[in-house]
């Protein structure tokens, strides 16, 4: 008995691990080192108008969405209309950065689809993605009203990923 | 047949020449060879499993540019690979630091062989308190 004991263990914890492993869900999806700390400071032209600028402190005071879209990017699409329907709502505000595009491009994709955004930032080469860790749009933050960040999602946002993981978030349900 | 077969490999050599990244940075041949250094040590996290030096997409070529400009402004390697880490996170870094996390990672190798020196150990020792069975010795 004895001597199929402890192989019987091992096989066990090692099936326990691999159970684990493959319910980690998606394997791009990387904790962000930013959750429970500042948001990145940044400060950007506006993707409509390059005169105006937009940054970290524009969002302090409320719950704010950091959105980082590019027209290139095939899922920032699928997740548009449930922006829009977000920003209607007026659950919270919702900021966009647009990431490594063209401007025309992107000025013209919110004039066909729609603008969700108070503004988008435009980040022309990739910096301030870099200093938020973006490795691939679409990828949204939850920016609580001290300015920490205390949620990332990968991918495209939908009604239930929203309830799920970011009203749950919010205290006060995002409004204020 | 055969053609189409040195095609395909031709092909697929052609492939790979083209994913590496080949722009000179540094006149300095003692700077370049740390700025090649350092970004085949970071993994590209839009391909996991290449290195940034290896991928061609645009992030990588995002974070090549970061660390050439850190390079020029005298940062040290340690201070690139914080500025990676405080961004992406250790995963960024192919050579993980030996801190917290990633310590198990670092001592799981040593003692894995540990255990099994161990457990050889015990079964040499039991085989050689066995009587010697001399018949299967003969007939061997």
């Amino acid at each position: 008995m004895n001597r199929y004991l402890w192989p019987l263990i091992a096989v066990v914890a090692l099936l326990i691990f691999l159970v684990m492993g493959l319910r980690h869900g998606d394997p791009r999806a990387l904790p962000s080192p930013f959750i429970g700390k500042p948001a990145p400071q940044f400060e950007l032209p506006t993707l409509k108008n390059p005169e105006v600028s937009i940054g970290t402190e524009h969002m302090a005071g409320n719950y704010a969405l950091v959105n980082v879209w590019a027209t290139w990017c095939v899922m920032c699409r699928a997740e548009h209309g449930f922006l829009l329907d977000l920003a209607k709502s007026g659950a919270i505000p919702i900021y966009g950065i647009n990431w490594r595009d063209s401007r025309p491009e992107a000025i013209r994709w919110l004039y066909e689809l729609g603008d969700p955004y108070l503004a988008s930032a435009y980040d022309e080469d990739g910096r301030v993605g870099i200093d938020w860790g973006v490795y691939g749009a679409p990828e949204t933050f939850l920016v609580d009203p001290e300015g920490t960040v205390i949620y990332k999602h990968l991918g495209p946002l939908d009604p239930a990923i929203w309830q799920r993981e970011f009203v749950s978030r919010m205290n006060d349900g995002g409004a204020d | 047949m055969q053609r189409i077969f040195v095609l395909l490999v031709a092909a697929f050599l052609m492939s790979s020449a083209a994913a590496i990244d080949t722009d000179k940075r540094f006149d300095d041949p003692k700077l370049q060879a740390r700025y090649e250094q350092l970004i085949s040590e970071v993994r590209c996290l839009q391909c996991q499993n290449q290195s940034i030096k290896d991928s061609n997409v645009s992030l990588a070529a995002d974070l090549r540019r970061e660390i050439a400009r850190m390079i020029e402004e005298g940062k040290t390697d340690e201070e690139i690979a914080d500025f990676l880490v405080v961004r992406y996170g250790e995963f960024a870094l192919y050579r993980p630091r030996s801190t917290g996390k990633t310590l198990v990672l670092w001592l799981a190798p040593f003692l894995l062989v540990l255990f099994g020196v161990f457990a050889l150990a015990r079964v040499v020792k039991h085989r050689m308190s066995l009587p010697i069975d001399d018949d299967s010795e003969t007939k061997g």
